[in-house]
Formats: C-alpha cells, structure tokens, sequence
C-alpha cells in the first residue's frame, strides 16, 4: 500500500463522475463549434481572389493556437510537477500534449487541403511548414518518451522535463516566418514575407468570422478536450488503484 | 558543506578526459563514423562540382549531429552501468556542477570530431571550410548540441529503449539550432554578412544552456 501512496494516486476508489461545469463547457463548446462553422462558410463573404477554398483559413489558423493552448498547458504541468510532485499535473500535462497534437494536425490538414489549390501542391518543404511538421515530431516523440519508462514516478520527471523543452519547437514555428524571409507561408498578423503565397486583406469581414472560431477552436475545444482527458485519466488511475487492491487481498 | 562549483566541474571534465585518453573509445568512434559518414554522403549523393558548395554545409552539421548522438549516448551510459553516476549523486556537489561537467566533456569530444571534419572535408569536397568564422560557428553550434544533448541522453539512458530513443527525442528538438548554423554557414560560405545570424546562435545556445541548468537535477534523481 505505502508504493501505491507514494506513486501519488487519490487514496478513494470510486470512479469520479464529470461535474456539471464540465458538461455546461461541453454542450456550449459543441453549440459555439457549429456556430463558428456556420460563421466561416455563410456568414463569410467569398474571396474574391482564392474563392471558397480560404475559408478553410478559420479553421487552420485557430487550430494552431488551440494546438498552442495545449502545450503550454503541458509546459505548465510540467513545471508545476517538478515543484509538487503532484500527479495532477503531469496529467494535465498528458492531455496537453495528446489534444495540441491532435489540433496541430488539424492544423497541418486543413494548411495541406488549402495549399492543393492556393500554392498547387499538397506539401512543400517550406519553412514554416516543415517546422510545424518537427512540432508534431517533437510531441510523438514526447508520447514515445512516456511510453518507453515504465517506473511511473520517473515518468512523469521525464516527461515533464521534455514537456518544457519541446515547447521551443513551437515557439520556432510561431515565429519562423519572421526569421526566415524566404517562406511563401503568408502571416496573418503583420507584414507577409516576401515571397508569401496566398495572403489576402485582412478585412472586417475575415475579422468577424476569424474572431469567434479563434476562440472556439483556440480556447474552447482545447480547454473541453483537455479537461475530459484529465477525468478519463484520473479513471485510469482509479482503476490501476483497484487492481492493486485486488491482487494484494 | 559543498565542493564549490568550478572545482567540481573541472574534476569531472578531467575525469571524463583521463578516461577518455586511456580508452579512446567515444572519439575513436565518433570520428571513425563521422569519416564514414561523409563518404556514404558524397557516394549517396552523387556530387558533381555546384552540388557540392550546396550540400558541404549540410552534410558537415547533419554528420556532426548523428555523431553527437552517438557520442552522447556512450558518454551517458557509461556513466550509469559502471555506477559514475551515482558516486557523483552521493558526492556533496551540486548537481549543476555534474550537467557541467559532462556537458563540457561531451563539448570537447564532438569538437575534436568537427576539427577533423573541416579540414578533411576541405579536401574531399573541394570547398575552403578551414577558417576562423567556421570554426567559431562550429563551436557555438556543436555548445548547443552538448548543451541539450546531455539533458536528454540523461533521460534516454534510464528508459528501456535506450540508445534508440536519444535520435527521437533530440532530433526534433535541436531543429532551431541547425536551421541557425546552417544559415550561419551557408551565409560565411557565400561570403555575406554572418554576424547577426551569430547572435542568434548564441542565444540559441543560451536557451538550452539553461533549459539544461535548470532541468538536469531533475533527470537524475532518483
């Protein structure tokens, strides 16, 4: 029992159920996603030089912030694990990585599908692109990382640590476009580089349908994910906890 | 009371040296690989005259990169199955003293290896790369190397997969320090203006430098 107490577990065996919080966050977070659809393909006007196809941009871009949004939640799972030891953090730390991964490559998709017809090529070896690529890398490795410890306090050191330090690889792609002037990869917020491919006029009228999908897929999706992971995760340990009870009667 | 800090980073780095002088395994190996390396690549890559200004500076970091790894994952290693490590862990220093230590070591060995590189590769390839900016470059790109590598390979060595893990985590992790040096060393090669790209460098190097400060006591504990 003392290796069950020092592994950090909640010391009750009964399965949590999800408060009412979490599925007030849940319907609204369903609600404002297909909101947020219905703003970027109706509500939209079509542009006039890409046509249907940039509308695909209110998706792609908050994607990548909601992609964002997890991983410095890990970062900051990951920093409060290694001051408290407390295992609720690496777990938020866990569902950081696992649904900003699973955004960024929403991200990824959606860029690949836009850049079919925009850049006539699904993928290219453009900078940003290939550091958003790494991004994903660094997080499967993070993934592979966990799964290749088996002592589960050690685990969570680990994971922590490469938590903190994958972050760098996302900062890079943040900011990649303004260090490496040769990306077609338009920006959103400021001057395009050079050679940018598929930039358009940032308009009252992207702003309007951007706005809310930015906090939809940004803020809200991520938060909802992340939250139901920590609650499936903390079954998890629930159940691990009654398997040593029962093996140790 | 502690062994102060440079006391015991410089007793580890003359640990680390002694061994290696008298076993002559890491750099033995890394350069061998590393010459093997630049072989393969210019039979892989079937270089004709231009091909070659344009890959050299690739060929050079990607090398000196794969064999960082491989030096890493000894250094680290070794210092856990012969119980280095935990001597180090019961000795009274702190614990920033054994990252420095090792991180300074491991420095060193990849260094030597890029010093055998430059010249070699000047003959081989056919492109001047013995000068004083490259060789600087190399030194602030390969700190940066050590710097993360060390934390990592510090990790890797307790998993169950071990050697094979340390390329998977660190790969990724070092792409802003190769995007850097290689810009870095194409900019030197083509003859323009380097020294804002240095500075990047050196702040890359920097972030790790902490990251690894901050993080290694971590790692090793127990």
């Amino acid at each position: 029992m003392s290796a069950i107490q020092s592994m950090n577990m909640p010391i009750t065996t009964e399965i949590p159920t999800a408060p009412n919080r979490l599925w007030i966050l849940t319907i609204a977070t369903v609600i404002f996603t297909a909101l947020g659809f219905v703003f970027a393909m109706f509500v939209a006007k079509t542009d006039v030089n890409q046509g249907d196809i940039q509308r695909i941009f209110y998706f792609h871009m908050p994607s990548f912030f909601g992609a964002l949004f997890g991983f410095v939640a890990t970062v900051i799972g990951g920093i409060n694990f290694l001051r408290t030891r407390q295992t609720r953090w690496d777990n938020l730390a866990l569902a950081g990585v696992e649904v900003g991964l699973a955004l960024a490559l929403i991200n990824l998709a959606t860029g690949s599908i836009w850049a079919r017809p925009i850049w006539n090529t699904w993928w290219t070896w453009d900078a940003r692109l290939t550091s958003a690529a790494i991004m994903c890398l660094t997080y499967a490795a993070y993934l592979m990382l966990r799964g290749g410890i088996e002592n589960p306090e050690k685990r969570r050191m680990f994971a922590s640590v490469y938590g903190i330090v994958a972050i760098t690889t996302a900062i890079l792609t943040l900011v990649i476009i303004r260090i490496v002037p040769s990306s077609i990869h338009p920006a959103v917020i400021g001057p395009s580089p050079q050679n940018a491919e598929g930039a358009f006029e940032f308009s009252q009228n992207v702003a309007m349908a951007l706005g809310p999908n930015f906090i939809i897929w940004g803020v809200l999706i991520p938060l909802t994910l992340i939250w139901w992971r920590i609650r499936l995760q903390n079954r998890v340990d629930v159940v691990n906890l009654r398997k040593a009870e029962a093996l140790s009667e | 009371m502690t062994t102060p800090l440079l006391k015991t980073v410089l007793a580890i780095i003359r640990k680390d040296l002694r061994a290696e002088l008298r076993s002559r395994e890491l750099v033995s190996t890394m350069v061998l690989f590393a010459l093997l390396s630049v072989l393969v690549f210019s039979f892989a890559l079937e270089l004709d005259r231009n091909a070659r200004q344009e890959v050299v500076n690739g060929i050079l970091w990607v090398t000196l990169v794969f064999a960082s790894i491989l030096g890493l994952n000894r250094s680290l290693a070794t210092e856990r199955e012969l119980g280095g490590m935990d001597a180090m862990m019961i000795a009274p220093v702190p614990r920033m003293a054994i990252y420095l230590g090792k991180m300074v070591g491991n420095f060193l060995f990849v260094l030597v290896v890029g010093l055998v590189l430059l010249p070699l590769m000047t003959i081989l390839y056919n492109v001047v790369l013995v000068q004083l900016s490259l060789m600087l470059t190399l030194m602030l790109g390969v700190f940066g190397l050590s710097a993360i590598g060390t934390l990592l390979a510090a990790m890797t060595a307790q998993t169950r997969s071990r050697e094979t893990l340390l390329p998977i985590a660190m790969l990724p992790v070092i792409i802003p320090l190769l995007l850097v040096v290689i810009a870095v060393t194409s900019s030197i090669m083509a003859g323009d203006e380097y020294l804002g790209w240095i500075g990047v460098l050196s702040l890359v190097d920097l972030i790790y430098l902490v990251l690894g400060l901050v993080l290694f006591e971590y790692v090793i504990e127990d």
